[in-house]
């Protein structure tokens, strides 16, 4: 008798996760915030309903069976309803991501009605109002209603809770409201410096004692609360010697679409260099996944240098995230430079290292952050064209 | 553990059971992914349905393939299923 496979790594020639970004417009300003610096470029050239359809149709065709609608803030556009239930009936296994900010009953009936499979609600924090977050009564009693609101709707409470520098040692608080929340799944996950948090890095990263003491805390909560709350905890990986294994390798399971129909291996490939990515709009899902040059660059293992080309755990890891290789080192064909093995590696200690002797306090360092707001987004779009134009 | 062979058997809650064209496979979906289900496991996985028990879903499966020996095989299976929190006994 066969017994389970659970293999998400079988070779196929479709994508099996899809994100669908539906905008990145958003009421909140995330300082870790991974939506791309420019992300105002979008404004204007969002998919209509009749477009994600169609490009989930033909994603689903390829076998993709789990779907995310994310942004941004996808509950600011009006038609999360249709695309819950089309997507539903179409076979997707259909997660929302969302702040919770704009989820009423009203709308959360609907979801339910067309199918929606899972919530997860993300635990806001702006940073600039952090303790005011955390101590005003107003917020705290809008996150229980908006987390009753979905247990009574049948779904499994599920809350992603970014770690960084500033809101870390507030963590038996943010436990503490997840209990109240009764959440069945806690994420803590640290924040990965991509686009905004990129920016922010040099604040945002926790120091050891910082991480050392919420890994503590959260153990602590873990033992208490054993299989009522699931927490996980996630460190920034340029505190490990070996890198995660982004995406599960590039081009193999997930398809990202931005809001304006670009697809992508991964939210943040649209900053490499050199590569163009192709367009829902113009292409189906079909060959942008199989013959777009943008998906099969970093494919398999053949564009490999070393110490990846001869490394033998590169089918683990694969060799890391190019964006991050490309961040840091100018090249997306480099090791991530986390691995230890890198010549870059030096990149991520030093990183590190400083980390431990920031001096500055936490009301000293917000005015020094860039939040992500729509000026400040413009802005980075206005630098990158009079670059490319010069 | 053992399953009582006469509780009946539903799948956990947020697993969604359904066949997958591209892959000509039954899954079964959940959050983080698939567990794909080829075969027999689809036959059996297929049988739950919140009202049949261990013992019932043994019968109709003996009644679809007569002859076979699968008892062994489908309490395996399927105690091994609810280790692993695909299924619960209600
Ligand atoms: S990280 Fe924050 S600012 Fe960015 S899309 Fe999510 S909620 Fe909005
Ligand atoms: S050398 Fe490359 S493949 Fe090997 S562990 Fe490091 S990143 Fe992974």
């Amino acid at each position: 008798m066969t017994k389970d496979g659970s293999a998400l790594s079988e070779s196929r020639s479709g994508p099996l996760w899809v994100n669908a970004e539906l905008t990145y417009r958003c009421p909140l300003h995330c300082v870790f915030c991974y939506n791309p610096l420019d992300y105002t470029s979008t404004f204007g050239k969002e998919l209509s309903t009749d477009e994600w359809l169609k490009t989930l149709r033909e994603a689903r065709e390829l076998g993709a069976v789990q779907l995310g609608l994310s942004g941004g803030e996808p509950l600011l556009r009006d038609d999360v309803e249709i695309l819950i239930a089309e997507a539903s009936k179409m076979g997707y296994y259909v997660n929302l991501i969302t702040s919770g900010i704009g989820l009423t009953e009203e709308r959360i009936a609907a979801f339910k009605e067309g199918g929606l499979d899972q919530i997860q609600l993300s635990f806001q924090d702006s940073t600039k109002e952090l303790n005011d977050f955390l101590s005003s009564t107003r917020t705290f009693e809008l996150k229980l209603k908006i987390a009753r609101l979905i247990k009574q709707y049948g779904y499994p409470m599920v809350l992603n809770v970014v770690l960084h520098k500033l809101n870390i040692d507030h963590i038996e608080q943010i436990l503490e409201m997840a209990e109240a929340m009764e959440a069945d799944h806690v994420e803590l996950a640290n924040s990965q410096y991509y686009a905004w948090a990129f920016k922010n890095r040099e604040h945002l990263m926790p120091t050891r004692e910082q991480l050392q003491r919420a890994e503590a805390i959260t153990m602590r909560f873990r033992e208490r609360l054993g299989k009522k709350m699931k927490l996980y905890f996630v460190v920034p990986d340029y505190y490990a010697d070996r890198p995660k294994a982004c995406m599960n390798g590039w081009g193999a399971v997930f398809l990202n679409i931005a809001p304006d129909g670009l697809a992508l291996p991964c939210h943040e490939a649209r900053m490499l260099p050199g590569l163009e990515f192709p367009n829902v709009r113009e292409h189906d899902v079909d060959w942008i996944w199989n013959q777009s040059p943008g998906f099969t660059a970093y494919r398999g293992d053949g564009w490999m240098k070393e110490p990846c080309r001869s490394c033998d755990e590169k089918h683990k890891d694969f060799g890391g995230c190019r964006c991050q290789a490309y961040m840091l080192t100018g090249d997306a064909t480099n090791a991530d430079p986390v691995c230890s093995k890198s010549s870059h590696h030096h990149l991520i200690v030093e990183q590190v290292e400083r980390a431990q002797h920031s001096l500055i306090s936490a009301e000293e360092t917000r005015p020094l952050l860039f939040y992500r707001d729509d000026k400040n987004a413009r802005q980075f779009a206005d630098e990158e064209k009079s670059c490319s134009e010069h | 553990m053992s399953l009582p062979p006469d509780k009946p058997l539903s799948l956990e809650k947020q697993f969604r059971f359904q066949w997958e064209p591209a892959q000509q496979c039954h899954v079964l979906l959940y959050p983080e992914g698939l567990i794909r289900l080829p075969g027999s496991a689809g036959e059996i996985i297929q049988r739950i349905d919140g009202n049949a028990s261990l013992n019932g879903i043994i019968a109709a499966l003996e009644q679809a393939y007569p002859g076979a020996e699968l008892r062994q095989d489908v309490i395996d299976f399927l105690e091994n299923a609810h280790d692993k929190g695909w299924i619960r006994v209600v």
